[in-house]
């Protein structure tokens, strides 16, 4: 009970430090998933509207990233990144860049896989009108895009809610350096491990609040658009 | 207004479509040239959607071939609406705006006019009633600027005056020059608008003729039968 006012009154009190925390968190979090979604919302319509041999392949795997685990992608991009890896000439080991990097592999397979299955739908929906109207197959991935925004939408904030509750591999690639690559995530599993609850407590429910606030707004323009659009 | 015709006639040569071991559409032999109205006329699944669609290139038959204006690939200047015509989630004006190959308001807003959407140009196309999305997507095929349009049953599920609203249109666009190829179960429609009779049964062209012959004088026993009433299946 201590712990929880304690908390609140850490959370209220504007302390700087925490504050940093969670804007890294969401700065990582917000630019991993733009990135993503970069490549893999193309990547996913281009998967449901091209057959190829072997695309059931690349689906299944796809699908299967879905659910990799967090430690073992940033061992891999430890591994790359390292000053021994192929990448280490980079040297953004221990950096919020590649803790961005990091997470947005981690997202890319589902908003891919998801952005495959929203627009395959809307295509079989789409297919003779689109092609009946002669449209161009680029033209026809950005009009699916769009046409599908709003379950889009959905796709993205699954991928957002996946970087931020991520805990593993921005510790592997970030190191949990404080004040530079400290995360709410990473902060709570160091402050609990420490026995400091109200910080990590506090954390916890920015955290929580910051992923409702963030749906909340998402679901709020979804609606907005689905009534204007239809 | 329109360019030099490219696509027509539209020629069927023995044209057949299977789908696995049945016959949709069986040695179909026509041509669609410019002119009034034809009407493919015939009961529910006898192959007007499926020629339809040979028609506008989205099938290829199994056997046979099809040709547009003596080329083998159809050209730009055909458009078709559907029976459920799909409208994109933005406004009926850009639901028209999109189709056209280069951007003109101008354009867009004389269409939605013809089909008597001006009102109704902001609107999200989805939340339009049924007559209302049927004349948006017919203004949307007008878009292409066909020299033959494609209609797949066009007011199969709509009541009376919005149909009427919708022959309106069908008969202005034919009145323009457009060749219309129109697909449809329903003999008054037929009636109202047919300058030609294709009737249809079980995948085949039973009878083709003017249409005040074929309603006067029917020359088989299946089209007398569903000129009639009668189920023919």
């Amino acid at each position: 009970m201590l712990d929880g006012a304690s908390a609140l009154q850490l959370i209220f009190s504007g302390d700087r430090a925490l504050y940093a925390i969670v804007a890294l968190s969401l700065y990582v979090s917000v630019a991993a998933v733009l990135l993503a979604a970069l490549v893999a919302l193309p990547l996913g319509a281009l998967l449901a509207l091209v057959r190829f041999p072997g695309r059931t392949f690349v689906i299944v795997v796809l699908n299967a990233f879905m659910g990799l685990p967090p430690v073992v992608m940033g061992l891999a991009i430890y591994l790359l990144l390292s000053r021994s890896g192929p990448l280490g000439f980079l040297g953004i080991l221990f950096t919020p860049t590649a803790m961005i990097i990091a997470q947005a592999l981690l997202v890319m397979p589902i908003i891919a896989a998801l952005t495959r299955q929203t627009i395959e739908d809307l295509w079989a929906e789409y297919r003779e009108e689109l092609t009946a109207l002669r449209v161009s197959p680029a033209r026809r991935v950005a009009t699916l895009i769009w046409d599908a925004r709003f379950s889009l939408t959905t796709t993205l904030l699954a991928g957002f809610g996946r970087a931020a509750a991520e805990v593993g591999t921005v510790m592997i690639v970030g190191g949990n350096i404080e004040g530079f690559t400290r995360t709410m995530t990473t902060a709570i599993a160091l402050e609990t491990s420490k026995g400091d609850l109200p910080l990590a407590m506090g954390l916890g429910a920015i955290l929580i609040t910051l992923i409702i606030a963030v749906n909340a707004l998402a679901w709020g323009a979804r609606r907005v658009g689905e009534i204007r659009a239809g | 207004m329109h360019g030099p015709i490219c696509d027509l006639p539209v020629t069927f040569e023995r044209a057949s479509l299977l789908a696995g071991k049945v016959e949709i559409v069986r040695e179909i032999s026509l041509e669609f040239g410019s002119g009034a109205t034809t009407v493919l006329l015939g009961p529910n699944g006898s192959g007007k959607s499926t020629l339809l669609r040979l028609a506008m290139g989205l099938a290829q038959p199994t056997s046979g071939r099809i040709s547009w204006g003596g080329r083998a690939e159809p050209g730009p200047r055909l458009a078709m609406m559907f029976q459920r015509p799909v409208m994109l989630r933005r406004t009926a004006a850009s639901n028209v705006a999109y189709a056209l190959l280069r951007r003109d308001d101008a354009r867009v807003a004389e269409l939605l006019k013809e089909a008597g959407l001006s009102e109704l140009a902001n609107r999200p196309a989805r939340r339009l009633s049924g007559g209302e999305q049927q004349r948006l997507a017919l203004a949307r095929a007008l878009a292409r600027d066909p020299e033959i349009l494609f209609l797949d049953e066009p007011t199969a599920s709509l009541d009376p005056a919005a149909t009427k609203a919708v022959e309106d249109i069908v008969q202005d666009v034919a009145a323009s020059g457009v060749k219309i190829v129109m697909a449809t179960h329903d003999i008054g429609q037929a009636r109202r608008l047919a300058g030609d009779i294709v009737f249809m049964a079980r995948g085949r062209i039973v009878e083709r003729a003017d249409a005040r012959t074929f309603f006067d004088a029917p020359a088989t026993k299946e089209a007398a039968a569903f000129l009639r009433g009668d189920l023919v299946i």
